[in-house]
């Protein structure tokens, strides 16, 4: 269990896909003007994720090793499919202005990378586990780029008016400037509370030497 | 005039990276250098013109009479895994010169996302055939275009004094937004 938990927790901050290991940045991106389209794009990559890691792990075994990137991007490619599909159907507004980001999800460096170097490797139930870290972990770093970026460029939080009425919307943040800009100050606080955490670890281990001592 | 105008949308006002965050991966991977961004620029030029090239046809010619319009996404990255694959072997045999210039970055390019974004846009923007090469070129242009000039900043930044708490990987999103900040100012520019 605490080994499941473990596996998680790496997903969410320490090898954070967009803030640690700086793949699948594009879609983080371009999005994220607002909280909506960030939700349904962590829930649309998050799903795609899962499925194509519980279909690579429990099939490991049969899929030979030197044709295996080919049948990733083929299984990829079809929960890609089914989800965009999918967001036509049911969420039409939601799927047009993400556009062309969600057939994109198939080239995503972040579930191919994992794919590869995890679920290709592991039991079912760890890849599972994994691909709901990573998918979380990509989540709240969308989210938050978002709420940031709908508050200030558009003084509202998932659609609804928060700032007060006087508050004159600075239009820089939904655009692509200011899209470089705050996903640069996400780094950089991913950064200072990584250093943060080590810096924890290491009294603490210290701590303990001395105890031993 | 309308290809003239898909151009400078596709080139400058749209600029794929600075405006649209695609290919966000490689352009900060593969700007450490000047001539490494120019040459990672041209390769993506060639496969994504090339791409362009096979997947209109493959799309409006084969798909789109049997109805198999799903199959979208699977045939077009297979598309371009295939034609990168093929033109790494062309080039290995025949000209090991631009080979040897352009070799290294073939495989990662399978991947790039903008190279799937132009073949989707081609369809979904409902281009002709000749609008799409056009279209496909102007994005790559934009591409190798942004990626010099990122590569460009980068010397200066490795020589400056830069704030503790953005140094590394945040002071490149600094700088990328006030190139992109820049490039607004061609919004104006066709009306």
């Amino acid at each position: 269990m605490k080994r499941l938990w473990n596996i998680f927790k790496q997903g969410i901050i320490f090898e954070n896909p967009l803030l640690m290991l700086m793949i699948g940045l594009c879609s983080a991106l371009a999005v994220t003007t607002s909280v909506s389209n960030a939700v349904g794009m962590g829930v649309a990559m998050t799903f795609v994720m899962l499925c194509s890691e519980i279909m690579i792990s429990a099939f490991r075994k049969v899929i030979p090793n030197s044709v295996r990137i080919p049948i990733f991007i083929v299984i990829i490619a079809a929960f890609t499919t089914i989800i965009d599909y999918v967001m036509q159907a049911y969420f039409p507004e939601l799927s047009k202005s993400m556009g062309v980001f969600i057939p994109l999800i198939v080239v995503n460096c972040i579930i191919m990378g994992r794919v590869e170097a995890f679920a290709y490797k592991q039991k079912v139930p760890d890849a599972i586990v994994d691909s709901l870290g990573m998918g979380l972990g990509y989540t709240w770093v969308m989210v938050g780029i978002a709420a940031l970026r709908e508050l200030l460029g558009n003084g509202t939080l998932a659609g609804t008016q928060v700032m007060p009425a006087s508050f004159q919307p600075i239009l820089f943040f939904t655009m692509s400037p200011g899209g470089f800009l705050v996903f640069a100050l996400f780094i950089s606080f991913n950064i200072w509370l990584k250093g943060r955490m080590a810096k924890a670890q290491a009294a603490k281990a210290g701590a303990a030497q001395e105890d031993a001592a | 005039m309308t290809l003239l105008k898909i151009f400078v949308i596709a080139l400058l006002i749209n600029n794929v990276v600075l405006m649209r965050y695609l290919a966000l991966c490689s352009y900060i991977g593969m700007t450490s250098d000047v001539g490494q961004s120019i040459g990672m620029g041209f390769a993506v030029t060639f496969v994504t013109v090339l791409a362009t090239a096979a997947t209109w046809p493959i799309y409006n010619l084969i798909l789109l009479p049997l109805h198999l319009e799903f199959l979208k996404i699977l045939v077009f990255i297979l598309v371009i895994a295939s034609l990168v694959q093929l033109v790494e072997f062309y080039l290995k045999k025949n000209v090991p010169g631009l080979y040897a210039a352009m070799g290294i970055y073939l495989p990662l390019i399978t991947t790039n996302c903008a190279i799937l974004a132009v073949t989707f846009e081609n369809i979904s923007n409902g281009y002709s055939f000749i609008e799409s090469v056009v279209y496909s070129v102007a994005v790559s242009l934009g591409y190798l275009l942004a990626m010099v000039l990122l590569a460009g900043v980068r010397i200066r930044i490795k020589n400056s004094p830069v704030p503790k708490f953005v140094q590394g990987t945040p002071i490149l999103f600094v700088a990328t937004s006030l190139i992109a900040l820049a490039f607004g100012g061609f919004a104006g520019l066709i009306k």
